[in-house]
């Protein structure tokens, strides 16, 4: 098991590189600096200075991968390859274009991100969670039907009506809570609400829907039925072995997600004004400050690979046949 | 006049053919038949589709486009690109107020300076205008209408129901009734909306004083596009590199997984985002390749697709690569090979048909996903173009409306209500293709 | 006394009808077998009687009696006392039928927390000891997946007897397992009813097993009974027609290769309504009221009923196609056609970071074997001992490690299509669903004779352009050969052909291929389990252990002189029609894994005879006639 985790670790690094290089690429092999510059200043009126003055300012100024000019192993350190993409290894992200450190603005933003995505990871799991169930112990009943056609109508609402509908109705007709904003501490439960209410809601529809199939789907097992022929209750028959069954594969599933929590969520911050590290991003798109958007690439798959990791280490714990291999 | 065939069109009638085509080759083939006519039988799938063929058909008419030609002497055509539907709603798109204003009202909605009169609600240019000064009038003339409309739509539904005829005894077993119950609340509801759209806005203006009604037709075909065209995009890559995983396996398949694993570990919005940031340094700085802004919003337009195309195809590479797989162990395929069959042979005439299935699941099913995620990009600022119209622009314009007031709520309510439709038509459908296609389900 | 009695039950799947007025009874301590061949409605019957139908199905009718309780009346919380308690249960799948995440200790503690009251830990080991699971105190903590099939299925009964049931109802309780395995559990299955006084309601399709454990046997055909009788006068004079003709189309060594006598047609579609006899269609007896009037239970002898229009059914005869005899056989020739030699594949077993082999499983471990053009070799061994793999070895499906095959002398490099061909065990696996008979035929030859390609296999001409799924097992079956006849090979290797058949088409498919022989001068490599069909078709028979060839000689030899203890222990473990359980030699666990396997012998944990020597080394051919041969160091 421990020779398996290692490979995984150990396959998780080209990955991790991969995603370096194609960020890489995306950045500065299909535009030049040039190009950006030239977008940022306004494509129009821009002189040859403006541009190599923008460049210097950001570190854009040096070649490519290799420093004919410089001496030593500087021939590959001063390059944009080295300064911009390995350096990022280290979690150096560089400065953003107003000047501030990528890397401290991400600390100080993680917090608010976190206080809204590990509410809505958890609730929205164990509503989702609970919705199926209900609809698999009533199955092939009215109200299964009932559940399934609602699951597919929350499904086709797009999220931005969900968010706008319920800033709408929480915050301007039932004057209930702030319709956006943030403060530290415990001041910020009351604006968290709102947000992790709706987000949990939006996302409700699509995975209850899929719980219940995988649900069904153990709940047809041979061993389904000789838990019954044992003279088992339907419920404990759901709880004891369905749930615990189909619950490998849910969470398994959603510890994926866990480490990319610190990314927050780009809507939802947007629309709340919650300073985390999706407004963050969001901001930084809207600005194309290149250099953030380039950081939370990087930081967002390495989160996602990290989440891979957990994975396969909490498959190992939760099912014994891997386990015990 | 001059036609323009942008290369969003061409794509899409390119689509739109091909499924035509596809579908007359799929009457030939037994389980392509048996599965598609088990659609046919579910009335909520034939619902969902005539829905989804009236949303197809606004967005042809969308897809036909061309330049008018300028009074005077010469070749001198508009910069403007207009389509089929553009001038058929001729009347919606030139008939602009200056503001807000609800819908089927006479007045605007925002209080204004009139000379003379004081601070009031002005009367609108076009809405209601025909009422002139009897105002008293205008509850009775909207319900006037509404019947009049309502007789138009019936007369039409009734033509469609004589015209399908035929059909309907041809091919008996497939769901008419819900077809043609569909068609009559689409038909009471068009000559409503058209009987109405002659004299007033519908569905209102927006801030610009531009009809909602026709933002909100004029949105359908950009959601469909994207909805589409992602797919089209990505099948091809999919469908070679995860059947070439599975079957050839080795370090074909190594590499192969490597390339979607590190493309699946970007997260998908900053992706697009990046990738469409630096799509926009392409245009941005190389304005001449362009010669009306439509182009140039198209270039952007079938570019997203192209993005969302790349970071959605591993998921089906991965189910083609397991699926082949699977099949790749199973007894025919070995008989194939003990017979001496060829690779190549036995890629196309077992491999390919048995894994059709997953492609068409996988095309309906992401299609409104797709349409969902373009409002959300648009909306965020990394979907299409600001200039062209979608239902992610419409939202991203209205939001701040909601906090007016009173409140300006016919936009978001419109593009509301029409997203939910084409989604839920969408969803509906893809649920009962998946229900036919897929063999586990089929028993 | 009646334990239990069912009247007129009846099951409906939408319109059909899979179950259709069954009635019959069950005394204490009494041991009711139910045989039928699948789709027939053994295991649809036995659920409803448990009230576990699937979700498709409902009872449409009938009563069923527990000792005087209606069951069909009872509150389901009261029918869940029932279930477990009363009545037990086991399945056919001891691999699926297990909670794969909770150990085996816990799930029968779980019976007998319901049915005992507690789960005294005690009673759990006692449990596993009566079942005859070794080391029970480690084991119950064990998960299914580190068991073997015959152990699941020891802990499935434990389980079921954990609520002391006065009945046992055992649904195909062997037929996922190995022979020797099988004969194991039976054993076990036969001890317990006896030492418990528990009645049993035993569904199979195997004859054989239904001589060795029955008291009282039931015959179901299309949803219903047509025939019950005590054990005894049922293997003497079987009455109904059908029965008749099942026994007629069991291989044996009596009907070494002449036609077996068939049921011609397969088995109605449980949609279909019948006005008359359900049988009518293949019964060769047919009378022409069987096709309009229901038949009525008659009773030939005190407590031997039977459902058929037939006054005289003390013996009607084996039916219309009955056994002839085939031309005396032709000599062996001299020179072999296929032969291997130190025949390997070893697969890698990875581990580690680096994923290095760290070890191999030994699947094929020097296999030597001939074959002579027209002759039949049947390969024999349990699952898991390597037979497919040789096949496809040498057909060039599964690369080799080391060693050769040769064809006629020459070593064969790459595939050889036009020489050999392979004839797959699954039925529905082996067509592919997108292609049409007539494109599946051509598969090899693109210019291949359709019409007489399928009529040489006894299809009509006009089927080829129909689909797979309109057609039944055996008729697959009979597609799959035909595609490999056109490109006349000379050798056909059959991995199972008809394992996954019932009784009445595998003796059209038996019959099938030994036509093809005669006519073709085809030679097979037969791989089985199926001692039956090995007597009927093989000239030679090799019998495989782990990887290697143990015994191999003539089918008289083998089969009748059988030398190595191995060889003799499979011969024993077939439940024989006869039903006479004389001197059994029983061999006891489980294969080892060809990944680790026995040092020496690799037969020596199992083996009664084992010795000293026969740890230390594996054994040299001993050689017992020019044709036979064993490896043993006491072959006798
Ligand atoms: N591709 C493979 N990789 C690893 N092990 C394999 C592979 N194929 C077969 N084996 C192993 O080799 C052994 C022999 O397999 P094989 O399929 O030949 O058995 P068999 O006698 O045909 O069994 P059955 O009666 O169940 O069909 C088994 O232990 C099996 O698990
Ligand atoms: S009733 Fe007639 S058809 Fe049926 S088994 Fe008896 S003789 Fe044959
Ligand atoms: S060699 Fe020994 S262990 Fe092996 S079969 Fe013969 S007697 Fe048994
Ligand atoms: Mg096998």
């Amino acid at each position: 098991m421990l020779a398996y985790l290692i490979r995984r670790l150990l396959y998780a690094l080209p990955i991790l590189i991969g995603v370096n290089v194609i960020t890489f690429a995306l950045f500065f092999i299909v535009n030049t600096p040039d190009d950006m510059a030239r977008m940022q200043l306004g494509v129009k009126r821009v002189t040859p200075e403006a541009i190599e003055k923008w460049k210097a300012e950001r570190g854009y100024d040096l070649p490519l991968f290799w420093n004919e000019r410089a001496e030593g192993a500087e021939k590959l350190t001063r390059t944009i390859f080295f300064t911009k993409s390995v350096r990022m290894f280290a979690l150096d992200f560089g400065r953003a274009d107003d000047g501030r450190d990528i890397a401290r603005e991400i600390r100080m933003r993680m917090g608010p991100s976190l206080a809204i995505a590990v509410p809505v990871f958890v609730l929205g799991l164990f509503a989702a969670i609970s919705f199926a169930l209900l609809l698999v112990y009533f199955r092939a009943s009215y109200l299964d039907f009932a559940g399934v056609v609602l699951c597919v109508a929350m499904m086709s609402v797009s999220s931005l009506f969900y968010i706008i509908g319920g800033q709408w109705l929480v915050a301007k007709v039932w004057h209930l809570v702030p319709i956006s904003g943030y403060a530290g501490g415990l001041a910020a439960g009351k604006f968290i609400v709102l947000p992790v209410v709706i987000s949990v809601f939006a996302g409700l529809g699509a995975s209850a829907r899929w719980y219940r199939t995988l649900f069904l789907e153990e709940a047809g097992k041979d061993y389904v039925r000789t838990a019954r022929a044992k003279g088992l209750s339907e419920r404990l028959v759901l709880f004891r072995h369905v749930l615990r069954n189909a619950l490998i594969p849910i969470l398994t599933g959603a510890v994926v997600l866990i480490p990319s929590l610190f990314m927050g969520s780009l809507l939802i911050e947007a629309f709340f004004g919650i300073p985390g590290l999706g407004s963050y991003t969001i901001d930084a798109i809207n600005a194309q400050d290149f250099a953030v958007v380039r950081a939370m690439v990087f930081i967002g798959s390495a989160l996602y690979i990290v989440g891979l990791l957990l994975t396969d280490i909490s498959y190992t714990l939760a099912d014994p046949r891997i386990r015990l291999q | 006049m001059k036609f323009v065939l942008l290369w969003s069109d061409a794509l899409f009638f390119l689509l739109v053919v091909t499924a035509i085509v596809g579908g007359l080759w799929a009457r030939r083939i037994e389980h392509l038949r048996v599965s598609w006519r088990r659609v046919g039988q579910s009335r909520v799938a034939m619902a969902a589709a005539t829905l989804l063929v009236a949303f197809v058909a606004v967005a042809l008419l969308d897809s036909l486009h061309y330049r008018e030609r300028l009074p005077g002497e010469g070749e001198n055509y508009a910069v403007e690109v207009r389509s089929a539907l553009d001038a058929l709603l001729a009347g919606l798109r030139t008939r602009t107020e200056k503001t807000y204003s609800a819908p089927l009202a006479t007045h605007s909605f925002a209080k204004e300076t009139i000379e003379g009169e004081g601070r009031d609600f002005p009367r609108l240019k076009y809405g209601g205008a025909h009422l002139g000064d009897e105002l008293g009038r205008h509850e009775m003339d909207i319900a006037l209408r509404a019947v009049q409309g309502l007789a138009l739509g019936l007369i039409a539904w009734l033509a469609l129901w004589l015209a399908g005829a035929p059909l309907r005894r041809r091919a008996t077993h497939l769901a008419w009734e819900a077809v043609f119950a569909t068609l009559f609340a689409l038909c009471l509801v068009s000559g409503v909306a058209a009987a109405l759209a002659g004299g007033y806005h519908v569905l209102g203006t927006d801030k610009v004083g531009q009809d909602v009604l026709y933002l909100t037709l004029k949105s359908i075909r950009t959601g469909l596009l994207i909805g589409t065209l992602t797919t089209l995009i990505m099948l091809p890559a999919a469908l070679f590199l995860g059947i070439l995983a599975g079957y050839a396996g080795g370090w074909v398949d190594d590499v192969i997984q490597y390339l979607y694993t590190t493309l699946n570990s970007i997260p998908g919005v900053l992706l697009i985002a990046a990738a469409v940031l630096m799509m926009q340094v392409v245009i941005d700085t190389h304005p001449d390749w362009f010669a009306t802004a439509a182009e140039r919003a198209d270039a952007r337009l079938i570019a997203l697709c192209a993005i969302l195309g790349i970071t959605s195809w591993t998921g089906l590479c991965r189910l083609l690569r397991g699926e082949t797989l699977k099949l790749r162990e199973l007894e025919y395929v070995q008989a194939a090979r003990a017979l001496g069959v060829s690779s190549l042979r036995i890629l196309t005439r077992h491999i390919l048909p048995n894994v059709m299935h997953i492609v068409m699941i996988a095309i309906v099913m992401d299609f409104s996903g797709l349409v969902l995620a373009e409002a959300v990009l648009s909306y965020v600022g990394i979907g299409v173009d600001p200039n062209t119209i979608s239902f992610g622009t419409m939202i991203n314009t209205a939001r701040m409306e909601l906090a007016r007031e009173p409140m300006v709520w016919w936009s978001l309510a419109s593009a509301f209500v029409f997203m939910f439709a084409l989604v839920l038509a969408a969803n509906l459908f893809a649920d009962a293709v998946r229900d036919a296609f897929d063999p586990r389900g089929a028993r | 006394m009646t334990l239990l009695s069912v009247r007129d039950l009846r099951v409906a799947i939408g319109a059909a009808r899979p179950v259709d007025g069954v009635s019959f009874e069950i005394g204490a301590g009494e041991t009711f077998a139910l045989v039928g061949e699948s789709g027939c409605g053994k295991s649809l019957t036995a659920l409803a009687l448990m009230r576990l139908l699937p979700e498709a199905a409902r009872i449409a009718g009938g009563a069923v009696q527990l000792a005087g309780t209606d069951l069909f009346a009872l509150p389901e919380a009261r029918m869940r006392e029932v279930r477990g308690g009363r009545i037990g249960m086991i399945f056919q799948e001891p691999a699926t039928s297990l909670n794969p995440v909770m150990t085996v200790g816990s799930q029968i503690a779980e019976a007998l927390r319901l049915h005992a009251g507690s789960a005294d830990p005690r009673r759990i080991v006692e449990l596993f000891a009566a079942v005859g699971i070794p080391d029970p105190e480690r084991r119950a903590d064990e998960y299914p997946f580190q068991m073997s099939g015959g152990m699941k299925q020891r802990v499935m009964i434990a389980m079921a007897l954990a609520g002391e049931p006065e009945l046992l109802i055992a649904d195909e309780p062997t037929t996922a397992l190995d022979v020797t395995i099988q004969a194991q559990v039976l054993d076990l299955l036969a001890r317990l009813a006896k030492e418990r006084g528990m009645a049993m309601l035993l569904i199979t399709h195997d004859l054989g097993v239904v001589a060795r454990m029955a008291d009282r046997v039931g015959v179901m055909y299309a949803g219903e009974l047509v025939e019950i009788a005590p054990r005894a006068a049922f293997f003497a004079r079987p009455a109904h027609p059908y029965a008749q003709r099942l026994f007629a189309a069991l291989p044996d060594t009596a009907s070494r290769r002449t036609r077996l006598a068939t049921i011609p047609g397969s088995v109605p579609n449980p949609a279909e309504r019948h006005a008359g006899c359900r049988f009518v269609s293949r019964c060769a007896a047919a009378l022409p009221v069987c096709g309009t009037v229901p038949p009525p239970w008659r009773e030939p002898a005190p407590g031997h009923r039977v459902r058929c229009h037939l006054e005289a059914v003390a013996k009607i005869g084996a039916g219309g196609t009955a056994p002839t005899a085939t031309a005396e056989q032709p000599p062996p020739p001299a020179e072999p056609l296929l032969e291997t030699h130190a025949l390997k594949v070893h697969f890698p077993i990875r581990r580690g970071v680096l994923q290095r082999a760290v070890g191999w499983v030994r699947a094929v471990d020097g296999v030597d074997l001939s074959i002579a053009a027209g002759r039949t070799l049947a390969l024999v061994g349990e699952s898991g001992c390597g037979k497919t793999t040789v096949g496809k070895a040498i057909l060039g499906l599964q690369p080799v490690t080391s060693g050769t095959v040769k064809l006629l002398g020459r070593v064969r490099e790459g595939l050889a299509p036009g020489e050999m061909q392979m004839v797959f065990q699954d039925p529905f696996g082996s067509l592919n669903p997108r292609l049409s008979i007539d494109a599946i035929v051509r598969e090899g030859r693109p210019d291949a004779d359709v019409p007489a390609l399928l009529r040489q296999v006894g299809l009509a001409p006009e089927m080829a352009a129909r689909y797979p799924h309109e057609f039944s097992g055996g008729q697959r079956q009979r597609i799959a050969i035909a595609r490999a006849l056109a490109v006349a090979p000379r050798l056909l290797i059959c991995d199972e052909p008809t394992s996954a058949l019932d009784v009445s088409v595998q003796a059209q498919i038996l019959n099938l291929l030994l036509d093809l022989q005669e006519r073709l001068g085809l030679a097979y490599l037969f791989i089985t389990h199926n001692i039956a069909a090995v007597e009927f078709l093989a000239h030679e028979v090799a019998v495989m252990y782990l990887g290697r060839i143990v015994e191999q000689g003539t089918a008289e030899e083998v089969l009748e002189n059988p030398r190595h203890p191995y060889t003799q222990a499979l011969l024993a473990a077939v439940p024989k029609l006869t039903g006479t359980v004389g001197e059994r030699l029983l061999v006891s666990g489980d294969p080892p894994s060809p990944a680790h396997p026995p040092s020496g012998c690799h037969f020596h944990p199992r083996c009664p005879r084992a010795a000293a020597r026969c740890h230390a080394a594996y054994p040299a051919t001993a050689v017992i006639s020019a044709t036979h041969w064993v490896r043993c160091y006491f072959p006798d």
